[in-house]
């Protein structure tokens, strides 16, 4: 589904990521962790060409991300993404956040789109807040919203970009029970988090990160169990230790 | 196709320099007093004594409310009379150039007034409580803590405002005085060669506010801001 | 002073008899409203285009608005002014044609476009400012959910980054107002010129210029009632200031 090949990527002099390579199968779910730093929110930009990068190619369900002949809004719209900071549109209400792509992106008509968006909307269970703006809801609400509207768009795999990071600590598990759900039910998932609960939960393999390259890149059961590399026994044990 | 002829120009350079005195000048005043009232009127406005700060709020609000032009017009009709009520001055003086600098002194005042008020209002209020807790006065919480702060964080907005002042000046052609614009224009129409002399004056304006503004951005940025 | 204060002036009749001062004063003031609204107008559209064209990653087109910016920018109003109605005409092929219509529409288009090339570059300014105020991750957002950059400017960045600035503007429409009185200069009788033209006929120059004083501050106090209700209808509900 995803297949990332050699990717390398550079601010000026500086290297963000350092040849890059891995899968994501169709169904799979991967978590991506790593300190600050490391090059893994740049990694997941890549994916959907948010963030451009100089070397390597990027393939999304046969698509090349790096050929300039590829419609990038077209893939995109294929693309579900989820951000640390919710990126809900201020000024338009939960329903309006939930169609506008819908309707201007995908060509849907208005009803559909609303049926479409409420009906998620129940299942992230915010019915009652449709006609609200984003200002009015706490953070994990938000979060939910992004992701019903993420999911609205009909996704072929979601991207979450510590969807977790922004939240108040009582809201973390409020967010984490959707994605959770939405892995059982089978969808391609990327996701960088520092969740270590979630990524045992419901993780197929685990990447991890450091300093712009892959330094692990494991099954689930691996990575916990017995992680290779010093520095992802470091960043595990820290982690896991508060 | 209209026929450009520069060389009235050349000629004119002196008498244009001139102007460009007269400008810079009521430039200059203005910014100095303006900076001073302005600053008062700031306090003022910030004062917890009523009359004051009414008293601030209601001149900055009447001066930003009306054009420059009009406030020029003004000064030139009442700075005349009262010059001559009150130091008897011989009616042939020319004020005009008197009248310019205080009609911008006090007009400008408002501006600055605006931003010295947000200035002083950027820092924090923790800073106020500490310099009590040490001990000052009022006056000496302002004048050691807080306006050393706060003029540092308004510098650019100050002198961006100088240029918009220097800009401004160019208004006195109300009142037919000779500043550079006005010269600009007189020597195109003694010539014939309006054309030529405003698009001179144009770029001269230009190229002295782009410059400084250019500069003020670099000292801005060189600010760590 | 010995002044002789005689407000009922407004009431007499001008010299051609056709009208009274006070008339001469209205139609001042309405010229005033006429030229800054149509100024307005044009700047706020010319204004909206600059601005984003400031904002978008497309080297040339960012370069062109920032010179168009600083050009109208760094030179006096007044000169600016000069130039549009005395050099143009002169200098552009379509001159000749524009001199010939009637003085007094020559007058206010000149004034009309002056003011609209003069404030749009403000608008321009303030437009920038506030989607740069957005966080970066709202055109990541539209972008992510497949819309192309222009439409991730129509229907997200644009309409949020007007909700920002809608203060700011408040204060450009109220300085276009002030600034359409630097049009008397080329003869255009609106509110300024009127209150001059008063002093010069009637010799009261305190009643004259008291009363387009006021004028001027009744302006003022219409155009922030209105942007007052414009600043409440679009206010995003619980979203607190950008910054």
């Amino acid at each position: 589904m995803i297949s990332i090949k050699n990717v390398s990527k550079w601010y000026g002099a500086f290297q963000v990521l350092k040849d890059c390579s891995t899968e994501i199968q169709k169904g799979e779910v991967v978590v991506v962790c790593g300190p600050s730093g490391s090059g893994k929110s740049t990694l997941i930009k890549c994916v959907n060409a948010l963030e451009p990068f100089q070397q390597g190619d990027i393939v999304v369900n046969g698509i090349s991300v790096a050929d300039a002949k590829t419609n990038l809004p077209r893939l995109r719209a294929r693309v579900g993404m989820v951000f640390q900071h919710f990126e809900l549109f201020p000024h338009m209400t939960i329903t309006e956040n939930l169609t506008i792509a819908q309707t201007k992106v995908l060509g849907r008509s208005k009803e559909e789109a609303t049926q479409k968006g409420l009906k998620l909307l129940d299942r992230v269970g915010l019915k009652a807040h449709a006609d609200k703006y984003p200002g009015q809801l706490s953070g994990g609400q938000q979060q939910r919203v992004a992701i019903a509207r993420a999911l609205s768009m009909d996704p072929i795999c979601m991207l979450f970009d510590e969807p977790t990071s922004a939240l108040d600590p009582e809201m973390i598990n409020e967010v984490l029970d959707v994605m959770v759900e939405l892995a059982h039910e089978g969808m391609t998932m990327m996701v960088v988090t520092h969740e270590m609960g979630f990524a045992r939960k419901v993780a197929h393999r685990v990447i991890f990160m450091d300093q712009g390259r892959i330094v692990e890149d494991a099954k689930k059961e691996e990575f916990f169990g017995t992680p290779r590399s010093e520095r992802a026994q470091l960043f595990l044990s820290k982690i896991l230790h508060h | 196709m209209y026929e450009y002829d520069w060389s009235s120009i050349p000629g004119a350079l002196p008498y244009l320099w001139e102007g460009m005195k007269v400008s810079l000048e009521i430039t200059f005043v203005a910014i100095v007093a303006g900076i001073v009232w302005g600053t008062l009127l700031a306090m003022m406005r910030l004062s917890n004594l009523g009359p004051l700060s009414w008293f601030a709020a209601g001149y900055v609000n009447l001066f930003r409310s009306v054009p420059l032009v009009m406030v020029l017009l003004w000064f030139f009709l009442i700075v005349p009379q009262f010059l001559r009520a009150v130091l008897g001055l011989d009616p042939t003086t020319d004020t005009r150039l008197a009248s310019a600098m205080v009609g911008f002194a006090l007009f400008e005042a408002a501006y600055y007034s605006e931003i010295i008020r947000a200035g002083i209002q950027s820092v924090p209020k923790g800073q106020v409580a500490a310099a009590y807790a040490l001990g000052m006065t009022y006056g000496q919480a302002m004048r050691l803590v807080i306006l050393p702060q706060a003029f540092r964080n308004m510098v650019p907005l100050l002198l961006t405002q100088a240029i918009i002042l220097f800009q401004d000046t160019s208004l006195v052609y109300v009142s037919a005085l000779a500043d550079f614009f006005g010269a600009a224009y007189k020597v195109g129409e003694r010539d014939g060669r309006l054309v030529e002399l405003l698009l001179f004056a144009g770029a001269v304006y230009f190229v002295i506010c782009y410059s400084a503004s250019y500069v003020v951005k670099r000292l801005h940025q060189g600010n760590g801001s | 002073m010995n002044y002789n204060w005689n407000w009922g002036i407004f009431l007499a009749q001008v010299p051609t008899g056709e009208t009274t001062y006070l008339g001469w004063l209205l139609s001042g003031l309405q010229m005033t409203v006429m030229l800054s609204l149509s100024a307005w107008v044009l700047a706020l559209a010319l204004g909206s285009i600059v601005g984003v064209l400031r904002t978008v990653p497309v080297k040339w087109l960012a370069g062109f608005a920032a010179a168009y910016v600083e050009l109208f920018r760094n030179i006096p109003l007044l000169v600016q002014l000069f130039i549009w109605y005395f050099v143009l005409p002169e200098i552009l092929p379509g001159g000749t044609a524009f001199k010939q219509i009637n003085p007094v529409a020559q007058q206010f288009l000149a004034s009309m476009v002056c003011l609209a090339f003069f404030t749009s570059a403000r608008v321009a300014e303030q437009v920038r400012a506030g989607i740069n105020s957005l966080p970066r991750g709202q055109k990541n957002a539209g972008l992510a959910l497949g819309f192309t950059l222009p439409q991730t400017y129509r229907h997200v960045m644009v309409p949020m980054a007007f909700r920002i600035i809608v203060p700011p503007l408040t204060s450009e429409f109220l300085n276009i107002f002030k600034n359409s009185a630097v049009c008397s200069t080329i003869g255009l009788l609106e509110l300024a010129a009127q209150g001059r033209q008063l002093v010069d006929y009637t010799a009261q120059a305190y009643e004259s210029f008291i009363a387009v004083t006021v004028l001027y501050l009744l302006i003022n106090m219409v155009v922030m009632a209105v942007m007052r209700q414009v600043e409440k209808r679009t206010r995003v509900p619980g979203y607190i200031g950008a910054k």
